[in-house]
């Protein structure tokens, strides 16, 4: 009896056990309520906003990050030689001024006086120099880095491991100065991009890769610095003291909720914990219209269908052409995607800046869209085409395969895909593929048809265009065109601003006039905000930017 | 006993050996890898990150070292979590879930016992119907109902609770601890239930109450010590599964625990994430139900190890 009661005994001293292993570290401090707001402390009111903006950063380390996600809480964090403004337009950053040589190859920056590291330490040219090295670095390999660095001199020879070759070097502690082996007219946009961000040397050296995982070892140079992250919880930075414009910061810390699912994060946002939600769950979205929380802003970016150029039958341009026409983007955008998506006429969308710095899509085949926005015509001309490449009404052709991954509104377009189709006599088989299988399949080619898509990382079109250039990574079509490839070669060999606009349209035109790929919709941003919340802005690219934002009263 | 239990262990170390072999060879054949993303990264890109990471071995030699790795206690870095070691991930994310899994297990201990005993006394009476009706509900409504409806109702009509996990004070942990023990405090209710009134029926219970043994001492001394012990049998591996954590319920509270990391390490393909947190979450299983086998044989006599 007595070995039974000690057998009940331990067993419930095993259960006690596991729940008191995780008692340890916290000390609650928490106050449930509404954190949301401000919270009271003894020396005043501090004013603490609370947000989501997406989920746990893979990395805080600005050069091995390659997500949206890690990308809004490094522009917190760090600030490179140039910032991008409420307006979008680039606007000095650690660089107060800079200029380009005539021959466009040379780019020569100017820090501020007194710039200092978040443990108060000074921060000269040389940090740049040693940062953009280590982008460059084998041994860091760096995922963005030839898109960032890519058109500097000596840049091959770093990525083989010669980091010297690089042709970033500093005159004196507060000048920049960058070589190009080829002009690059949008360099600026690069110098404001997150990857390029300055990384304090001493603290890497001693500390590794996992400098950027603890915040007592993350230094960094922005307008916040990160006090706290529990990693797929939440991040919390405060104010950065050191920082050349602290006194325009009005917020003392900001507290990103890392909350992954949606319908949690409508929870949180309606129940006052977050000010500001991006995670607003798809189904919700009818009873949000109206809602003076809830807004839509066009980002750069275009959902588009890749057809696999290289197989039968899409090496017909009158088949893919025929596709391409058979498809209601209306339909599809507004009805279909909530209006969470705009119809796509051309593969440029909104957003994207012409060398003139004017909308690019307004002079994109003489300001009309590529595509007619008749549908019904659209119909017939996408029947007669069927019947030009020699498949009247479909026969001839074999049942087609749709790839797609099941996420967002990826499913519903691909049954839509298959109702529209069918009215060109063509059978759509759809195959949904697990998300991780999805991306290798499709660069591989192993696929015909199937979803693709591409949010701008700035707002030069060539970001774009350049995915179908017949070598590029991204080119999952197989797209091989020498003209278009030529029209993109000029784009970036030319340094007069006219000559290159006219090159990007071109292949524009080749690419819409070819029908590479299928362009359906553009991507929008949607987000819920409370009104109290003032002075957030965001890029065209998706980034978020709450540095200067405010809580009234 | 002594014999049994080295055999035991013995068993188990092979077990978990055939999991992690099993999985390193399985999730290197799932097409895919962790350096694929919606935007290709470059050629040579792909290339440093593989090389850096030993990717670019073959597979027989990278076998190799893991396991002599693994075997030294090393169980290498997150290929996607960068500059974090799979070990500190499992060490920081474990206890979160260990904590709402266990005081789970001990809610449905606590509620699942009395209410099946409660049913089995008034068996026919309205109460047992109540008691069942309630304990069918709690096993047919699938969990990520349960939560969602906790955090619509608590969280954001009624606003009396946090709707995310925060900094993990107390008020913190009612949602998620409740969204787990739905299930079990349902399930060990009915089985409580029916046990009890097995136990009810036998000759001794009988013989006890001709005996003149008040109903409290019959009740407790006699029939609850046995009719708890399939209860037993249960929450061992209940409690393997629990503590372990639910990814449902910790996407949905935002809860830093094992159970999310264990699923996206897959999803993302982090495969020494996937190594780490099998050969950690297969251990605990297989000692818990070497455990469990132990404690029945202490509770119950009658059952002898061979």
């Amino acid at each position: 009896m007595k070995k039974r009661m000690l057998a009940l005994l331990l067993a419930l001293v095993m259960t006690a056990g596991f729940v008191l292993t995780g008692c340890g570290e916290k000390a609650g401090s928490g106050n449930g309520g509404n954190d949301g707001q401000q919270t009271s402390d003894e020396g005043g009111t501090k004013k603490e906003l609370t947000v989501q903006i997406g989920p746990n950063p893979e990395t805080l380390d600005p050069a091995l990050n390659s997500a949206v996600d890690g990308g809004n809480m490094l522009l917190h964090n760090f600030e490179c030689l140039l910032t991008v403004g409420e307006d979008g337009q680039i606007k000095p950053g650690q660089a107060e001024k800079w200029e380009q040589s005539e021959d466009g190859l040379t780019w020569t920056f100017h820090l501020r006086d007194g710039l200092k590291w978040s443990d108060g330490t000074d921060l000269t040219a040389e940090d740049f120099v040693y940062s953009w090295k280590r982008v460059c670095d084998p041994n860091t390999a760096a995922p963005y880095a030839e898109t960032v660095l890519g058109m500097v001199k000596g840049f091959a020879e770093a990525q083989a491991g010669d980091l010297d070759a690089l042709a970033v070097s500093a005159p004196d502690e507060k000048t920049l100065v960058v070589e190009l082996s080829s002009p690059c007219t949008f360099f600026e946009s690069l110098a404001a991009f997150a990857t390029l961000s300055p990384v304090q040397k001493a603290t890497i050296e001693a500390n590794g890769d996992s400098w950027a995982t603890a915040p007592e070892t993350y230094v960094s140079n922005g307008p916040f610095v990160v006090t706290e992250w529990v990693s797929s919880s939440h991040i919390v930075m405060s104010k950065n003291e050191y920082y050349w414009d602290k006194d325009s910061i009005k917020l003392d810390s900001i507290k990103f909720m890392l909350i992954e699912d949606d319908n949690a994060t409508l929870s949180a946002y309606q129940s006052g914990e977050i000010l500001f939600a991006k995670g607003v769950p798809t189904e919700e979205i009818p009873s949000l219209e109206g809602n003076p929380e809830f807004h839509v802003d066009p980002m750069i970016g275009t959902y588009y269908i890749s057809l696999n150029d290289q197989k039968e039958p899409f090496t017909n341009e009158k088949v893919r052409k025929a596709l391409s026409l058979a498809i209601d983007r209306d339909y599809v955008a507004n009805t279909l995607m909530q209006g969470t998506y705009s119809p796509a006429y051309n593969f440029m969308g909104p957003g994207w800046m012409d060398t003139d710095g004017t909308e690019f899509i307004n002079n994109s085949n003489g300001g009309q869209p590529y595509i007619s926005e008749d549908y019904e015509a659209n119909l017939e001309e996408a029947k007669q085409l069927l019947a030009d490449a020699g498949y009247p009404g479909g026969e001839g052709l074999p049942a087609l395969i749709y790839s797609t991954n099941d996420s967002g509104y990826h499913k519903v377009v691909a049954e839509y895909l298959q109702q529209a189709w069918k009215q060109l006599g063509i059978n759509v088989n759809v195959d949904t593929v697990e998300w991780a299988s999805f991306t290798p399949l499709r660069r591989a080619g192993d696929y015909e048809i199937s979803r693709n898509g591409w949010v701008g990382d700035y707002s030069d079109p060539s970001n774009m265009l350049d995915l179908l250039y017949s070598t590029n990574g991204n080119n999952d079509g197989k797209f091989v065109d020498a003209d278009y490839d030529a029209a993109m070669e000029e784009s970036r060999t030319t340094v007069d601003p006219a000559a290159r606009s006219a090159a990007l349209h071109k292949a524009e035109d080749i690419l819409m006039e070819k029908t590479a790929c299928i362009p359906v919709a553009y991507y929008n941003d949607f987000w819920l905000q409370s009104e109290k919340l003032e002075g957030v802005w965001h890029s065209a690219t998706g980034y978020w930017y709450f540095m200067y934002a405010d809580i009234a009263e | 006993m002594i014999k049994y239990i080295l055999k035991r262990l013995v068993m188990a170390i092979v077990t978990i050996f055939v999991v992690a072999t099993l999985t390193f060879f399985l999730m290197n054949t799932v097409p895919g890898g962790p350096f694929t993303a919606e935007k290709s990264i470059s050629e040579q890109a792909r290339k440093n990150l593989e090389a850096k990471y030993g990717l670019d071995k073959p597979i027989m030699q990278r076998y190799v070292t893991y396991i002599t790795d693994a075997l030294h206690g090393d169980f290498g870095i997150s290929l996607k979590q960068r500059g974090r070691t799979v070990s500190s991930i499992i060490a920081t994310k474990f206890p979160v879930s260990a904590k709402i899994g266990g005081i789970s297990v001990l809610v449905a201990l606590i509620l699942g016992i009395p209410l099946g005993c409660i049913a089995a006394l008034n068996r026919g009476k309205i109460l047992d119907n109540i008691i069942i009706v309630l304990a069918t509900f709690g096993i047919a409504v699938p969990g990520f109902v349960v939560c969602t409806m906790l955090l619509y109702f608590l969280g954001v009509k009624l606003q009396v609770l946090p709707t995310t996990f925060g900094d993990g004070s107390w008020t913190h942990f009612i949602m998620p601890v409740l969204s787990i023990a739905f299930y079990p405090t349902a399930y060990i209710a009915r089985l409580m239930r029916s046990s009890m009134l097995d136990v009810l029926g036998q000759d001794y219970m009988r013989t006890a109450k001709a005996k003149g043994v008040s109903q409290f001492v019959s009740l407790f001394k006699h029939a609850l010590r046995n009719a708890v012990l399939p209860v037993v049998t249960y929450v061992g591996p209940m409690l393997a599964y629990t503590i372990t954590g639910s990814f449902i319920v910790e996407k949905v509270f935002t809860i830093p625990g094992l159970g999310r990391e264990f699923i996206s390490s897959v999803l993302n393909r982090d495969y020494t994430m996937i190594m780490g947190t099998t050969i950690f979450l297969a251990s605990l299983m297989v000692f818990i139900n070497v455990l469990v086998d132990i404690v029945y044989t202490i509770i119950d006599p009658r059952i002898k190890l061979k």
